[in-house]
């Protein structure tokens, strides 16, 4: 065993300067846990604010600008700063390496200067603040163009914040075309890492498109170039067309490494092998290829033409194809399973039962006829939310339970976890379900002001949040009050690579690179009475 | 793995951009109407293309980086299909 390699990633050094330079894989998905989680909470008590404002139509806690500030910072902070990066920086820098057998990803210094460029993104985003932008998260042109706030200031920071995202893609795709361990096929490769590679695939090939369009963007509120003013030959759905086409692929770019994480729980829990792998793993390839297709369902009510609408809603429909190929295999995955319901498998299955709502109200909006009706209503606040919270962030939560041990070498109390996923799950349907009604019956989103007959539903939504946000901070006091000092290197019993060495790993992570043999996924009683 | 060309292929493919540099500030100079678009962009094209092929070395990578090359083009092509086919058919709304 080499001298490096005698320290596990945690004590290899203390202070600042030994985290803020490492070069170490795994210290920089802590890094971006502690950034994006800072960020959550920031957006999410600006959530509470909003939802608190609602209990009352009028003014309740905060004036109209305000409230427009606030879910504009709300929103752009939890897409840019937050979801984004989210799942992919955090758990694709500590996991990709470990799964794959290696003992870090090819370029780690490019990692660590993605990681700089986050923080350069998120500091320009935060001094925009001083007057914060009012446009909502989307900078819709000729507002965001009139807007006397702080837009330019805030889309350069996501212009920059774009560019951590490329920067980690290119390294994630190298890495697993080049470092896989001997043995590691295409056909072995955990899903997490195909799930991985394909959103790595979008953030190379969409993010330069949203980074042109805000640059265009700040070029028409300089020099007034004319790109989207009609006045001057220009189209502000051209806004739209080059917004969205980054946009949507970006919701997979959130989505696809939490259906990554929940395809290796639910095997590890049900104690068989993932049923149809192959089909998971190309479906994420078929989510990234088709995510490019669909942007124009976000803009059927924009004026948009009758003959592009029906090309669009028509492609719309087949993302539900590679979707559905995981759900179902999830499920064939746990039938006559055994079971555990350990805290990371709860979250996993909400994520299944949430997503299946979010997805399926998607389709009420990617149908030309009843988007009319539901189009800038609570329905797409909910519809979004249920994709978003329900899918990507009960992902994220899956993972920080099941790779906790691993992570911090340490064992939280289950029980305690239970327990707050009781609170979230129960709070965030409470939150979000009534606004699925709220919009069928016409309450339009983003509006300060509301007519009486709304109010009931606004007060059930926000008590809602405040469940949510109990069960959040239970959440977080169960991390940081673990039940043991010490975790075992495999305390799950996983196939996966990342657990056949000690918790939490090692600085060089193998202290030889690892033969792999079988599939990651060989559970099940036959199998397993077998080895 | 990439073989790199020899320096009297980048020169001559050097001499070749300014060449076409110059091609494409006097094409500017005549009006050619609706084309002037068009032509400035299919001389930047093949521009693109030389510096791709030699300076970038995608003429001598493998099948893969052609593939993550090329994809791109592919969804280039859609955003401008796509928002073209928008644009100038808004007039049978």
């Amino acid at each position: 065993m080499s001298t490096d390699n005698e320290k596990n990633y945690l004590e290899n050094g203390k202070g600042f300067s030994s985290w803020f330079f490492t070069t170490d894989h795994k210290r920089l998905g802590v890094m971006y846990l502690c950034g994006i989680g800072t960020f959550f909470i920031i957006a999410a008590i600006a959530s509470v604010l909003l939802r608190a404002e609602h209990l009352s139509p009028g003014r309740t806690i905060v004036d109209a600008h305000t409230y427009n500030v606030l879910f504009t910072l709300h929103g752009s902070m939890m897409v840019f700063l937050f979801i984004v990066p989210g799942v992919a920086a955090t758990f694709g820098n500590f996991l990709i390496p470990l799964m794959i057998g290696a003992r870090d990803v090819i370029f780690p210094k490019l990692n660590l200067y993605s990681f700089w460029i986050y923080c350069l993104g998120a500091v320009i985003f935060l001094f925009a603040l001083a007057a914060p932008a009012d446009t909502g998260w989307t900078f819709y042109t000729p507002y965001s163009i009139e807007s006397g706030t702080n837009v330019i200031l805030i889309t350069l920071g996501i212009f920059v914040l774009g560019f951590s995202s490329i920067l980690t893609g290119i390294n994630f795709i190298v890495t697993i075309h080049k470092l896989r361990a001997p043995g590691m096929t295409w056909d072995r490769l955990p899903l997490f890492c195909w799930a991985a590679y394909s959103t790595s695939i979008l953030q190379v090939l969409a993010t330069p498109v949203v980074a042109i369009t805000l640059v265009l963007l700040i070029g028409e509120r300089y020099w007034g170039l004319g790109f989207f003013d009609p006045a001057k030959g220009g189209d502000p759905v051209l806004f739209q067309h080059f917004f969205w086409f980054y946009s949507h692929p970006a919701v997979y770019i959130m989505i696809l490494p939490a259906m990554g994480i929940i395809s290796e729980i639910i095997p590890v829990f049900s104690r068989k092998p993932i049923f149809g792998y192959k089909s998971i793993a190309y479906s994420s390839l078929a989510i990234a290829l088709i995510s490019f297709l669909v942007w124009g369902h976000h803009m059927f009510t924009s004026g948009q033409s009758k003959l592009i609408n029906i090309i669009f809603s028509a492609i719309t429909f087949a993302v539900a194809i590679p979707t559905a190929i995981k759900v179902f295999n999830w499920l064939w995955t746990m039938y006559k399973g055994s079971i555990e319901l350990s805290a990371a498998m709860l979250y996993a299955l909400a994520f299944i039962f949430l997503f299946t709502i979010g997805g399926l109200t998607g389709l009420h909006l990617g149908a030309l006829a009843s988007t009319i009706h539901l189009h800038d209503t609570y329905f797409v606040v909910a519809h979004m939310h249920y994709v978003m919270i329900g899918g990507t962030l009960f992902g994220l939560f899956a993972a920080l339970h099941f790779w906790y041990p691993k992570m911090w070498g340490k064992m939280f109390d289950e029980f305690r976890a239970k327990i707050a996923f009781v609170f979230i799950f129960i709070g965030f349907n409470v939150t979000f379900f009534p606004q699925f009604i709220m919009g069928t019956l016409g309450m339009p989103r983003r509006y300060y002001n509301y007519d009486p007959e709304f109010t009931i539903f606004h007060q059930i939504s926000t008590a809602g949040t405040w469940l949510m946000a109990l069960g959040f901070i239970f959440m977080l006091y169960n991390f940081f009050r673990p039940i043991s000092k010490t975790a075992e290197a495999n305390p799950y019993k996983s196939k996966s690579l990342e657990w056949s060495i000690p918790s939490p790993p090692p600085t060089l992570n193998f202290d030889e690179i690892p033969t792999v043999t079988e599939s990651t996924y060989a559970y099940g009683n036959k199998i397993e009475r077998e080895t | 793995m990439a073989s790199e060309g020899s320096y009297r292929q980048y020169v001559n493919i050097g001499i070749l951009l300014m060449a076409l540099t110059v091609i494409t500030v006097a094409a500017a100079q005549f009006d050619f109407g609706p084309f002037n678009v068009p032509i400035a962009l299919i001389i930047a094209s093949i521009k693109a293309t030389f510096v791709a092929l030699y300076f970038m070395h995608l003429k001598h990578e493998d099948t893969m980086t052609w593939i993550f090359a090329t994809y791109p083009l592919f969804l280039l092509f859609l955003l401008i299909a796509f928002s073209a086919t928008d644009i100038f058919t808004r007039v049978l709304n």
